[in-house]
């Protein structure tokens, strides 16, 4: 009873959100925008020059799935605005009055964001195959990449539900995710591997979800032997247990953003 | 009051924000059926009540029975039995009426095979046929208004809480709203716990009033009786200023004052 009602309450948030990014796809559009960018001309610089040593594939084929992860995480951290905007308006006030479950509320918008995170996904695919990026085409993995990428865009939306709850006001929001994004994004795997940072950097990076969900993506997309699922299972493991802590984080947290 | 048994009773319920306090030992209870109407300057402590009786921010003391449960110990059985209607425009925009009761129902657990029926009881109940396929953001205010009281009503909750649900309407729209309250009364014996800055709103719709002065309880009665302890002519105007009045007001947190203000402009 209490599990389907959960559920019930988790797809009705999620319904909701699908409903609202499919009437307006303006967003969806735009962020299209900046993975061509890196793909299309940085990615297709650095291979040109060979700037970067990426092992036995190509520059190309090994920034794509950074790329799909830096997406990801793109598209996700500035959710936190639109949990705010929600909260202007009344929304959250709604929400919170209802006797569905605060979990509920929080994992049904993690899931919303989740499906922003396979439009990326398909964006990304769509663009590999145009510039002859060879990538893995095994039906199995690309079911997997897309569960893996709906688990990534939960973790970094849901984190950035976390951060509005914090700072509460859009202005602050703003300045807020723009100081984490890049950081995160240069302190992981996504444009050159681990290997080449810094002793100290590299340290960082492997505190960091984003690398998690780079590697898990690269061991699936990467084409060559069989993936290696068992590193894959290791990072989504990890991805999910990130998952956990904050969504209970964002559940305890999400109250306070009308008191 | 006289009448049935109390629908919300409330026990020295105090809330504080740092060193001020924001509602100060308010004690009150509201007949079942009845429409109660919380007056106050801003900044009086109406909205901060509100939102300790709909469980949105808990107290630092006392404790409230609503519909029959604790606010402190039993939030959910709360929650489960009440509708609320926040200040601000809150129907989803980008969704349809029939969008936003569908998430209502489904958030307040209305079982599957009743949806449709309650939908389209609450579309007809608050005059929104026609415009039940239409995006919310087309909608007039006094629209927007009757959609949110159809979507607080749909689980048929025992008492109802509104935040200013007129503020910002024209005088139809405002008029419309009123007839909707009293026939929910009517029909479904719901008790409504409102807030307002209206006085003829006060005095036409709410059988009992409350005035709230710096998170205090300043009076409660009838309309008829508060104007008549002033004076025989006295206007709820005339009691506000005499309860509210004398100290120039400082109260009102600026967030709270630009919510009000956006909301009016939305709704205007």
């Amino acid at each position: 009873m209490v599990l389907s009602s959960f559920n019930l309450q988790t797809a009705a948030v999620a319904d909701v959100e699908l409903r609202k990014m499919l009437r307006d796809p303006t967003e969806l559009v735009s962020r299209a925008v900046q993975p061509v960018l890196w793909l299309a001309v940085f990615g297709q610089v650095m291979e040109q020059v060979r700037g970067i040593h990426s092992g036995p594939v190509s520059y190309l084929v090994f920034i794509t799935p950074g790329i799909l992860a830096q997406s990801v995480l793109f598209s996700a951290i500035f959710y936190g605005i639109a949990v705010i905007w929600e909260r202007d308006l009344g929304v959250v006030h709604k929400l919170l009055v209802s006797p569905a479950y605060r979990s509920a509320l929080v994992l049904g918008k993690a899931l919303a964001a989740g499906f922003r995170g396979l439009v990326q996904a398909g964006v990304i695919y769509l663009l590999a195959a145009l510039m002859h990026v060879q990538l893995r085409h095994d039906p199995f993995v690309i079911g997997v990449v897309l569960c893996t990428v709906v688990l990534g865009s939960a973790v970094f939306s849901t984190f950035s539900l976390i951060i509005a709850c914090i700072v509460k006001t859009r202005e602050r929001f703003m300045g807020v995710g723009q100081v984490l994004t890049m950081p995160l994004f240069f302190a992981s795997s996504a444009i050159y591997p681990l290997d080449l940072m810094p002793p100290w950097l590299r340290a960082i990076a492997r505190f960091n979800p984003l690398t998690y969900l780079v590697d898990a993506l690269r061991v699936l997309m990467v084409p060559g032997d069989a993936p290696a699922l068992a590193a894959w299972g290791l990072d989504a493991l990890v991805l999910a247990g990130v998952f956990a802590v904050l969504l209970a984080v964002a559940v305890r947290l999400y109250p306070s953003l009308v008191r | 009051m006289q009448g049935g048994p109390a629908t919300i009773e409330v026990r020295q319920l105090t809330r504080r924000f740092g060193s001020l306090k924001a509602v100060d030992r308010v004690s009150l209870s509201v007949t079942q059926g009845r429409i109660f109407g919380l007056l106050g300057s801003n900044g009086a402590g109406k909205t901060t009540l509100i939102k300790m009786l709909t469980t949105l921010l808990p107290p630092s003391e006392g404790d409230a029975l609503v519909a029959g449960a604790s606010i402190l110990e039993a939030p959910r059985q709360v929650r489960q039995r009440i509708g609320y209607v926040p200040q601000m425009l809150s129907a989803d925009g980008s969704l349809t009426a029939r969008e936003n009761l569908l998430f209502s129902a489904r958030l307040y657990g209305v079982a599957a095979r009743d949806r449709a029926a309650r939908i389209a009881e609450a579309l007809r109940f608050m005059g929104l046929e026609e415009a039940a396929g239409r995006l919310v953001k087309t909608y007039s205010g006094g629209m927007i208004r009757r959609l949110e009281l159809a979507q607080a009503m749909l689980h048929r909750p025992e008492v109802l809480f509104l935040d200013e649900p007129t503020i910002g309407l024209d005088p139809l729209a405002r008029h419309a709203v009123w007839e909707r309250l009293e026939s929910l009364r009517r029909e479904f014996n719901t008790t409504v716990l409102l807030t307002t800055h209206d006085m003829e709103e006060a005095d036409r719709l709410c059988d009992e009033l409350a005035i709230l002065h710096s998170g205090a309880l300043a009076v409660t009665g009838r309309p008829e009786e508060l104007r008549a302890a002033i004076s025989a002519t006295a206007t709820l105007d005339d009691v506000f200023a005499h309860y509210c009045g004398g100290t120039i007001e400082e109260g009102g947190r600026f967030t709270d004052i630009r919510e009000a203000r956006a909301t009016a402009r939305r709704v205007g």
